[in-house]
């Protein structure tokens, strides 16, 4: 386009830029968003409450699995053997006389220690094959519980411990864990991918070889996605368990959990940081309309989450975002002084840009 | 006695894996993909079989071969129409529409079929009672011989297609290098396609043995995709002989855990499977040096 000289009076004239006003205010209002659901249990009816865990709830397996797999290129149709894990963990626990919400805290670190080892055995493959191989991994864990009369067997078990609390305090206090739960979660992710291993991570998720090639540790940065992405549905399998007081291994390791993962990260934006919370949103709407249409909720779920990845693949958030050049919760950089501000139609450039930028600092 | 029954046993049941693994095989041989909703495509071929014979009331036999021919061109539209576009948006893409495809499957079969067992066994006639008593404890039944001997026959028939035919060069070429093969006058997207129908006509076979030899609900798909994965994984990607020695190890498996406990024998197959990631991620057949 321009000369050599033309084109360092250019680069002098760019600047880089994460925060915009448009942001600032965003994220200042999310945080104060948290502050105030806090006060939800004394506020609001307990129906209420129930209900905003369950979201809760969907929000964190929604960042979890978009974490694996628009950051870390891992399609895992396992994260439900973690789920599981939180709350069968929990169950465990608790029947050992532990205090049953520190026997939640625990399970979820319990799960975090599981995908240790799992990660060693599960990364060595890629795309299709890590998907399956991590349901074969949840299928394992199903089936030792199913065998396992202590733990209810098929039929499933109760947490009979919380009993010892009152409905609307048990409420209460599995509505605060999970709003604590959550907003770790999403402050952790947040975090992690502004820092220098987030760059990392949006070029892995960019294009794998060509990190390896600039000297990213592609398999570090998936190890700890995948640790990361565990322990968090460990936590959702943990307050599930608290929101319904009863499980059964059937559901809680089932994969339509994977199925409503995919779904929401797809329609809300696949390698965002807002796109999840927003497909968990719409998931979480969806289900209170048409939850007991059965077989036809499922069909529904299936083909948009279909035509989302075919015609959509950015999802809402993705498209919207890319449209008007806008980024709530700032992850990548902006390089103002171009033609045009905003992210590249590509969605390459931010993660180039922040390599840029970490170069020259 | 008991032991070489199992063995036996788990043989015969291997040779059912390898028929259901080998379409799996195929199309991530020639297009690079997984088809996760291979085991809901075996099951809805099981159930048209069954609706064929329901309302036709054509022998099973002929009911078989006209589902058949219906599923080819269901893999071939699934390719057209799902695959093709898929394949376009990269490799994260294909796995999410077709996990989406097996959700849509199951869930529409759960719609029209209520979600009871259903069994082809009671159509097969002869074949599903006659055995062959070789001690009091070691019998061989007339239909696993009949299913092994149809893997046996389908999977040395997919390796003489590919190596011997000249649509056989095209998939392999096109497998290879697309762009190539088209140079050449290959028509990938053709090549493609038939290669889909190909695998969800074997998929479909499967799928209708195992009504025969069992029973299918709506929701027996992802199982049977985990077992044809596995089956893979253990005889090695690539490789069809491998994926019947993959379903033989992981029938074996099944049939040992079983005998061990009987609600253990798909934890069994698991672990197995489990351990050749661990230990051999390259399928048991690969050399050890030339593990990647």
């Amino acid at each position: 386009m321009s000369g050599p000289q033309g084109g360092t009076e250019r680069l002098s004239a760019l600047s880089i830029q994460r925060w915009t006003p448009l942001s600032r205010a965003f994220t200042g209002g999310a945080l104060a968003l948290a502050a105030a659901l806090i006060f939800v249990p004394v506020l609001l009816s307990a129906n209420v409450t129930q209900k905003l865990t369950s979201l809760f709830i969907l929000i964190m397996i929604a960042v979890m699995w978009n974490a694996l797999a628009g950051y870390g290129g891992l399609v895992s149709v396992g994260q439900q053997a973690y789920i599981g894990i939180g709350a069968y963990g929990t169950v465990l626990l608790a029947h050992q006389g532990l205090e049953p919400y520190a026997a939640m805290v625990l399970a979820v670190v319990l799960s975090g220690l599981v995908s240790v080892p799992a990660s060693y055995l599960l990364l060595r493959m890629k795309g299709g094959q890590f998907a399956i191989a991590s349901w074969v991994f949840a299928e394992v864990f199903a089936i030792i519980v199913t065998l396992r009369v202590d733990l209810g067997a098929g039929t499933g078990i109760s947490l009979i411990e919380l009993n010892r609390y009152g409905a609307a305090d048990r409420q209460a206090f599995t509505y605060w864990l999970t709003l604590a739960a959550t907003t770790i979660t999403l402050g952790l992710i947040f975090v992690l991918l502004r820092s220098r291993l987030g760059s990392s991570l949006q070029a892995i998720r960019d294009d794998e070889d060509a990190a390896a090639s600039v000297g990213v540790k592609v398999m570090a940065g998936k190890r700890i996605l995948y640790i990361i992405a565990s322990t968090g549905c460990g936590a959702a399998g943990a307050m599930t368990l608290a929101n319904t007081l009863f499980i059964v291994p059937s559901s809680i390791f089932s994969v339509k959990w994977t199925a409503f993962m995919i779904f929401m990260v797809l329609v809300g934006g696949l390698g965002t940081f807002e796109g999840p919370i927003i497909g968990a949103v719409i998931l979480f709407g969806i289900q209170d309309l048409f939850a007991d249409e059965g077989g036809w909720y499922l069909v529904g779920l299936g083909m948009t989450a279909i035509l989302f990845a075919l015609l959509l693949p950015r999802g809402l958030w993705g498209t919207v975002g890319e449209r008007f050049g806008i980024q709530l919760m700032p992850v990548g950089y902006r390089v103002r002084g171009l033609g045009r501000t905003g992210r590249s139609p590509t969605g390459v450039a931010p993660a180039d840009e922040a390599a840029v930028s970490r170069a020259e600092v | 006695m008991t032991w070489v029954n199992a063995i036996i046993q788990g043989i015969m049941l291997g040779g059912f894996y390898a028929l259901l693994a080998c379409g799996l095989s195929l199309m991530f041989g020639v297009m690079r993909i997984i088809n996760l909703a291979h085991g809901d495509l075996a099951v809805l071929g099981a159930f048209l079989t069954w609706v064929l014979v329901d309302k036709t009331h054509f022998p099973l036999i002929v009911s078989l071969v006209l589902a058949l021919i219906v599923m080819f061109g269901v893999g071939w539209a699934l390719q057209r129409v799902l695959l093709e576009r898929s394949l376009r948006s990269g490799m994260l893409i294909p796995l999410l529409t077709t996990f989406g495809l097996g959700i849509v499957i199951e869930n529409l079969l759960l719609e029209a079929f209520s979600p009871d067992v259903r069994s082809l066994g009671g159509n097969a006639g002869v074949v599903t009672t006659a055995s062959w008593r070789i001690t009091d404890q070691l019998s061989i039944s007339a239909l696993g011989i009949l299913i092994l001997g149809v893997a046996i026959i389908v999977l040395g028939g997919l390796h003489l297609f590919l190596a011997r035919t000249s649509l056989g060069r095209a998939m392999r070429a096109t497998a290879q290098d697309p762009d190539t093969a088209e140079l050449v006058g290959v028509d990938s997207r053709s090549v493609y396609a038939r290669a889909a129908g190909i695998a969800v006509v074997t998929a479909a076979l499967a799928g209708a043995f195992l009504a025969i030899r069992a029973v299918v609900d709506p929701s027996s798909g992802p199982t049977q995709l985990i077992f044809a994965f596995e089956a893979v994984v253990i005889g090695g990607f690539g490789s069809l002989w491998g994926t019947l020695l993959g379903g033989f190890v992981l029938g074996v498996a099944q049939t040992i855990g079983a005998q061990i406990d009987p609600q253990s024998s798909a934890l069994a197959g698991h672990l197995v499977f489990l351990a050749v990631l661990a230990f051999r991620s390259g399928g048991i057949l690969m050399a050890r040096g030339a593990e990647a």
